[in-house]
């Protein structure tokens, strides 16, 4: 049992405000927890969102002392004791209000990248073959819960705020599953050359670092998308080959 | 100028989790204008938190399984009470539904062979759970969802809808708001489909997210449809029970299928102790023979651990209650013992229950390869709600259909574990499908501007009401009817408590008619908690109530004053409609008889 303050960010009409809230903190709990208890207790309409607090579906997603977090798979346990903890809301996108952020850029820029095209069947029921070695990598990149922390991290959308340019780090990770998909026929280098811009993309690693799946965003996904499309685009040899195939 | 932003489709779909969404790219195939409501973000409905795996007889793993047995399997474990049609199609259909997944692009766990992997799991004959590793609900719902992306469907993410409008008998549409700016908007449609899954949240314990407050089955009931099997809730017999803070959250039937065995503080496995009648030919009476069942070996027989879960959750609290239990008031479940058995045990364990590791590393600071786990029952599924034909789910309303958790019939008095994820899918499809030939077949109805005004200023009243004076807190009231719910109404009932929470229940609508919110509408959890709390008021009554007409004990519902099954009660399901005045009418609808070719199914396997 111990009173914690907690310094959030509230939306005003103009721009907003860090405010205190000082809660009871119990063993176990973790920040989304303490939320919680302060919208029951006394800001009934602090807007945070949330699901499923299991860590399973990505949605409360917000930078705790500064560090980009899902807020239900933080324990307060782990946070520095008898010191004030900063809630604010992710900083690369939009506030809508309070720890809530706009995301719909990432729902837009999902729909620019081709949709999975699986070859033929190869057996007579109508199915396919897999061995599990070839789909255990994109198995990895299918664990994404779609949190944004990776696209809230990245300086490229963080800083420069260039989310139609860059498609950032989750669309990333979702275009290697397809095209590394062995089933996928699907070509999309040429999309993630200019529409996606991979390019923008100067692995720094920050995304890999706060991806509460573990997903090695950067050295599994975009690195093989780079070299790829350094493959087809940039290699000299391959463009000279590809001109008589 | 309309007075409510007004949007017009053919098919609307209330939900999306995979039953909304199947149903949705189901509909827009046929070529009709199709609009998904979310309440939250796409892709974060509590399908993302299903664990185990889909169940489908697809016979990869072991070829004497095909979709007899899983329909007979499904039947038992429903305790007969199932829609056995809904049963039959459910077992025809999952594994086409399935591999057509696999086709849009999920990457299940293979065979050796480079097949569908599939997993053991409670009731189920044979391995059935095509999986991967232990979210595969996450697969299923993010399949769907770049799926359906590219389906020309109309999304609406973070709309909240207030309630169903209706034309005469017929529905014609949904009021609601989105959250973001708290805007009513009107959605018009020729046939309605209803795919809100299910309730937890109106219990303390829960493994469900913040979604499931019933919201779609309540809105169905105020719409004049029939419920059915509200008293059957399915308490999962494996959720945490430490830290506080996350007691109810699900560890998946998968951990007993890979070789997890409960204990409890003697160290005794106790499943052998109590075997059902029923299940007693199917079940290893040693230890030995049980573990070789979870590796494969066909000629075994399936351990304790992997009854039903209804009967699971009961012994489980039974050693509990008695004295048994762990430290912190569960069982202990211990899938760490497999290291006496196979090499790499801690890796093996690792890569089949990823989330599981992550959860208690994360949450309980315990290694699961390491130590046992300590675990408890948790509210995790309704079997009943809203009664639908079986071939095209549509409710007793006319254009009203309903799939997924929200409806009822497939699961009869408990759900087997896997067998929600394919409802979903098979229902979901008929669902979409048969909405579509309504909407191309009818014209539609009138939207009548009383009817929005009238629920537009009942959604507006708690902000008229003072916060800071007689006004009541809408979380007070929420967390009363949640301590409520878990006091009376769980997993072990009695006429006199189902009483008492009956009579409780109106003390919390009056106070739920005077809840009061500050702020403004913008992205307010006050002023949704304050809505919520009409539909988990009258779920938690739907349910108290059809429990307290059940006297018998069968499948998820348990009465201490009737334990023992009752032959009358096994012949009809409990109806909960609302009447002239408001008021719930209860019926015995009595079930139709099986067709005989899958009675002789039954028979024959039993």
């Amino acid at each position: 049992m111990s009173l914690t303050t907690f310094k959030i960010w509230r939306s005003e009409a103009t721009g907003g405000q860090f405010r205190d809230y000082t809660t009871d903190i119990t063993e176990g709990m973790v920040v989304l927890d303490a939320v919680h208890q302060i919208q029951a207790e006394s800001a009934g309409d602090l807007a945070v969102r949330w699901n499923c607090k299991a860590g399973k579906c990505g949605s409360c997603s917000a930078e705790i002392n500064g560090h980009p977090k899902l807020m239900c798979m933080t324990r307060m346990a782990d946070l520095p004791a008898g010191k004030p903890i900063t809630l604010q809301p992710m900083k690369a996108f939009p506030v809508i209000r309070d720890l809530v952020t706009d995301v719909s850029v990432n729902y837009r820029n999902k729909l620019k990248i081709k949709k999975f095209k699986p070859r033929k069947p190869d057996a007579a029921d109508g199915t396919w073959r897999m061995a599990q070695g070839d789909i255990d990598r994109v198995q990895e990149f299918r664990k994404c819960i779609e949190c944004f922390l990776c696209q809230d991290v990245c300086h490229v959308l963080r800083e420069h705020q260039l989310h139609n340019e860059f498609a950032g780090p989750r669309h990333m990770v979702y275009a290697a599953a397809l095209e590394m998909h062995p089933l996928d026929v699907e070509d999309r280098t040429g999309d993630l050359k200019d529409t996606a811009g991979i390019g923008y993309c100067n692995i720094t690693k920050c995304c890999t670092t706060v991806c509460p799946e573990k997903i090695t965003i950067t050295d599994n996904a975009i690195i093989p998308l780079k070299e790829r499309v350094a493959d087809k685009f940039y290699d000299p040899l391959m463009k000279f080959f590809r001109m008589f195939t | 100028m309309e007075k409510f932003e007004t949007y017009h489709h053919d098919v609307l779909v209330i939900g999306s989790g995979g039953a909304g969404l199947r149903a949705a790219i189901e509909a827009s195939s046929l070529g009709v204008k199709v609009a998904v409501v979310c309440r939250s973000l796409l892709g974060k409905a509590h399908t993302v938190m299903a664990e185990g795996g889909v169940a489908a007889a697809l016979s990869n793993v072991d070829d004497r399984d095909n979709w007899k047995v899983h329909f007979s399997d499904t039947m038992r474990g429903g305790q007969y009470l199932n829609n056995w049609r809904m049963a039959e199609l459910h077992a025809k259909e999952a594994p086409d539904r399935v591999r057509e997944l696999e086709a849009w692009g999920a990457v299940f766990d293979r065979t050796a062979d480079g097949r569908i992997l599939q997993r053991n799991f409670g009731g189920h004959k044979y391995p059935r759970l095509a999986h991967v590793g232990d979210r595969t609900g996450l697969e299923m719902i993010r399949t769907l969802q770049d799926h359906g992306i590219h389906q020309g469907i109309d999304i609406y993410q973070e709309y909240t809808i207030v309630s169903l409008l209706k034309d005469g008998d017929g529905v014609v549409g949904a009021f609601g708001y989105d959250r973001e700016k708290g805007l009513f908007k009107v959605f018009q449609a020729k046939a309605v489909i209803i795919a809100t899954g299910g309730m937890g949240r109106i219990y303390k314990i829960s493994s469900n997210s913040w979604d499931c407050t019933g919201g779609g089955i309540s809105l169905a009931y105020h719409a004049g449809a029939e419920l059915i099997d509200m008293e059957f809730v399915q308490f999962h017999p494996t959720g945490m029970v430490w830290p506080p803070s996350v007691r109810g959250l699900l560890i998946t039937e998968g951990v007993r299928g890979e070789g997890g065995v409960l204990r409890n503080s003697n160290g005794r496995r106790f499943m052998f102790d109590d075997i059902p009648e029923n299940y007693k030919g199917q079940t290893s009476m040693d230890e030995e023979e049980g573990w070789r069942y979870t590796q494969g070996d066909k000629n075994a027989k399936r351990p304790p651990e992997l009854l039903t879960r209804d009967h699971v959750a009961r012994c489980i609290r039974r050693e509990i209650k008695e004295g048994r239990g762990s430290p912190h008031g569960g069982v202990f479940l211990d899938i760490a013992w497999i290291k006496e058995k196979i090499p790499n045990a801690a890796e093996h364990i690792k890569r089949k229950l990823p989330s599981m590791y992550h959860q208690f590393k994360e949450l309980a600071g315990v290694d699961i390869t390491k130590e046992p786990m300590e675990v408890g029952p948790t509210t995790h599924y309704i079997m009943g709600g809203v009664r639908v034909d079986a071939d095209t789910q549509m409710t007793t309303t006319p254009g009203l259909f309903a799939a997924g958790e929200c409806a009822a019939g497939l699961h009869g008095a408990n759900r087997l574990g896997g067998n929600s994820l394919s409802d979903l899918l098979v229902f979901g499809k008929r669902a979409g499908e048969f909405a579509a030939k309504f909407a191309k077949e009818n014209k539609g109805g009138i939207i009548h501007d009383s009817q929005l005004e009238e629920i537009a200023a009942w959604a507006l009243a708690p902000f008229e009401r003072d916060a800071s004076h007689e006004g009541v807190n809408p979380f007070q009231i929420q967390s009363n009817l949640q301590d409520m719910m878990q006091e009376l109404v769980g997993i072990v009932r009695t006429e006199a408590e189902l009483t008492d929470a009956i009579e409780r229940l109106q003390g919390l609508k009056v106070r739920a008619d005077h809840s009061a919110v500050g702020g403004n509408r913008g992205y307010n959890p006050g002023w949704h908690t304050a809505i919520e709390l009409k539909h988990m008021l009258t779920i938690a009554e739907a349910i108290a109530i059809a429990a307290r007409e059940r006297k018998e004990s069968r499948g998820g519902h348990f009465r201490e004053d009737f334990p023992d099954k009752a032959d009358d009660f096994g012949k009809m399901n409990i109806s909960i409609k609302k009447g002239a005045h408001g008021e719930m009418v209860v019926q015995h609808v009595p079930k139709t008889k099986v067709r005989d070719d899958l009675q002789q199914i039954i028979e024959e396997m039993k």
